[in-house]
């Protein structure tokens, strides 16, 4: 009798398990990921892989994505691993070649990691382009870039002087110090500061918050400690910025030490309306999804084929053109879309 | 005599090493950068280690009882999810129904794993790190994978771990209580005292008459009620709710009990000691930030403490061990 409970006891967990993890890495493809191939030829199937679940900018950026699929009339496949890793990515990427796929748009979480993998599927005649942050040029047929990071790098120290008038010690806190975004936005604000009109802005410290937020709201408790002087704080990080502001509400800081840079506006509407944060920039996730969702199209109808000078249309955003980068090929969305108190109201509740 | 004296003395001593590593740790920090030992700072270090105190004297309980529970980072996260679902949806809710409601739920998980641990039998590893994965899926169901951020939060909410009780910030005067509720719960009650014996010995304690079914079920019922607490706690100090909140803060949890000379072996364990390795963690995490090392030396760091601290607990354990013996012979 024991057995038999403590049997159907183990079976129940390694069901809840299976559902839970089924629910991790599902995101929201339950209705997409049905029977392969039965609608017929003409439906393409292309897939997007986001870093991880859970997180609400690829939610936004997974719906722009199937929203400029389904207006094409084809099939979008949404899906994620449940942590941020290169392993679940390669997982997820391997059960789409065998899927035959038409497409994958991989938001990477590594440059170089994935590159076996997206090379395998590229050789089976799926098209792969990288969206949001980048893989390597050669495991990828064009890149979808949000902005520029060199305008994103330059348009926050710009901001940053703005706001505390050209003058005072500021401190970057970023994600994790491997982090390859912000790692080359950080090396651009570096070049921007050489310019002399910043020649009385000093760069203090550049803290690594992990993104997480125990562990940001100690390195900014730091910060605050060891330079009392401080006058502004650059996050380019939704944890980080969120964290940073949060510190410095609560110790009323207000006006003394600004806080600026990347953030989700519904983690930031709190502090652009409480005055920490006059204002900060992001990316529109839902367009930038919708961009990759076109390019994923046009590359799979072969109107394009990733190299520079191609051009193709993206339902409402218009015209786009393949640029050259130093590494492969790139779209760029546009510039950061700022957001301050006048427009925070009514983004706080998009994304 | 004379040996138990030396027992007495070195199992002092343990506690008393942790507090002057600390001290020591505190001196070095102190002389790289004088911001340490400012008032400012040791207050928010005491804000910072509140919520990892809470964790870790619930968590030294399971240990004792030669149980774990992985399950806690997700159980604080569900807690937290569903409690900043609850005030946004309802701003009016007063901070106490709050607490009560996080309390509620994670009690409610800490049920779930402490009937799978005694009336099924599940080794706890096993049952706690599958209740981890259904409580982390259960989060982000709840919460439908968005976040829940500050400006959904009413400010008697956020207020929780901002405000003050006798001039003692709340989250410090919180893990104040619940320290002194379990100094005088182990030390002083039945049931705390059996908690250790089904520990040290499970099968003389059964024969001697300790529930063993019902001590589990308190100390994963208790540990999973403290998992709620903390929720509501975390998510009210970072006014922030996510799917992935605390992840992986479980190890934290417990690097503080064994730090604090908790034995996973179970039966050993005291509550001063796990309040020594939780603030152990506090200064680091608030210290090496301040000192500048770089981000890959951090992690070094942590993690070269964490090994001397449990090459020590060895070293003493044996001690005691081979005193044991030779007293039987004797």
């Amino acid at each position: 009798m024991r057995k038999w409970w403590s049997f159907s006891f183990l079976l129940v967990i390694f069901l809840t398990v299976l559902v839970a993890c089924g629910q991790q890495t599902g995101g929201s493809n339950e209705d997409n990921s049905g029977d392969s191939g039965s609608e017929g030829n003409d439906g393409q199937r292309h897939a997007v892989i986001f870093k991880s679940t859970g997180n609400p900018f690829g939610e936004k950026l997974m719906e722009g994505f199937e929203t400029a699929i389904t207006e094409a009339g084809d099939e979008a496949i949404l899906r994620a691993p449940d942590q941020p890793t290169v392993e679940g990515q390669i997982q997820i990427i391997e059960e789409l070649i065998s899927q035959q796929v038409d497409s994958i748009t991989i938001i990477g979480n590594d440059y170089d990691g994935l590159q076996p993998v997206l090379t395998k599927a590229m050789d089976r005649g799926i098209k792969v382009l990288s969206a949001d942050s980048a893989v390597n040029g050669a495991s990828r047929l064009v890149h979808i870039n949000q902005a520029d990071p060199e305008a994103i790098g330059r348009i926050q120290i710009e901001a940053v002087a703005e706001m505390i008038d050209h003058e005072g010690q500021i401190a970057i806190l970023s994600a994790t110090s491997q982090a390859s975004n912000q790692n080359l936005w950080i090396e651009w604000m570096q070049t921007e500061l050489e310019k002399p009109d910043y020649e009385n802005i000093e760069l203090v410290e550049i803290a690594y918050g992990d993104d997480l937020r125990d562990k940001s709201v100690s390195e900014t408790e730091a910060l605050l400690q060891s330079y009392p002087d401080l006058k502004a704080i650059i996050a380019p990080t939704t944890v980080g910025i969120a964290a940073a502001s949060k510190v410095i509400s609560d110790k009323g800081l207000q006006g003394e030490v600004v806080v600026t840079g990347l953030g989700l506006p519904s983690e930031m509407a709190e502090y652009i309306e409480n005055g920490v944060s006059p204002w900060m920039y992001l990316w529109n996730p839902i367009d930038l999804g919708y961009l990759a969702g076109y390019a994923a199209k046009a590359l799979a109808d072969e109107e394009i084929s990733g190299e520079v000078g191609d051009t193709f249309e993206a339902g409402d955003l218009g015209n786009f053109e393949v640029t050259e980068t130093e590494d492969g090929t790139e779209v760029l969305l546009g510039d950061p879309f700022k957001f301050d108190p006048d427009n925070i109201d009514e983004w706080k509740d998009v994304y | 005599m004379m040996e138990s004296n030396l027992i007495r003395y070195v199992s002092k001593f343990r506690e008393l090493g942790l507090l002057g590593f600390i001290i020591i740790l505190a001196i070095v920090i102190q002389f790289l950068n004088p911001a340490f030992l400012t008032l400012g700072n040791l207050s928010d270090m005491l804000k910072n280690t509140a919520i990892l105190c809470i964790l870790a004297l619930g968590m030294m309980l399971v240990l004792v009882t030669r149980g774990i529970d992985l399950s806690i980072g997700a159980t604080l996260a569900l807690s937290g999810m569903i409690t900043a679902l609850t005030v946004s949806a309802y701003p009016g809710l007063s901070p106490f129904l709050a607490i009560l409601l996080g309390i509620i739920v994670g009690s409610a998980c800490g049920v779930i794993l402490g009937l799978l641990v005694s009336k099924v039998g599940i080794l706890p590893i096993i049952a706690s790190l599958g209740l981890m994965n259904a409580f982390r899926g259960m989060t982000f169901w709840v919460g439908g994978g968005d976040w829940v951020s500050a400006y959904q939060m009413p400010d008697s909410f956020k207020g929780i771990a901002t405000s003050n009780i006798l001039g003692i910030n709340t989250l410090v005067f919180i893990a104040i209580i619940i320290f002194l509720f379990f100094y005088y719960f182990v030390n002083n009650t039945i049931t705390g005292r059996q908690i250790y014996a089904l520990g040290s010995n499970p099968d003389s304690a059964k024969i001697s008459g300790i529930n063993a079914n019902k001590v589990y079920m308190l100390v994963y019922t208790l540990m999973g009620g403290l998992s709620g607490l903390a929720g509501v706690l975390w998510v009210s100090k970072f006014a922030s709710s996510q799917g992935d909140t605390a992840s992986g803060y479980e190890l934290t949890v417990i690097a503080a009990c064994i730090l604090g000379g908790v034995s996973i072996n179970g039966g050993v364990g005291k509550v001063i000691g796990v309040l020594l390795g939780a603030f152990l963690l506090g200064v680091l995490d608030n210290g090496l930030p301040l000192i500048n090392v770089s981000p890959f030396w951090q992690m070094g760091i942590e993690g070269v403490i964490i090994l001397v601290a449990v090459l020590f607990n060895t070293e003493i354990k044996k001690k005691v061990e081979k005193n044991n013996r030779l007293r039987r012979v004797i």
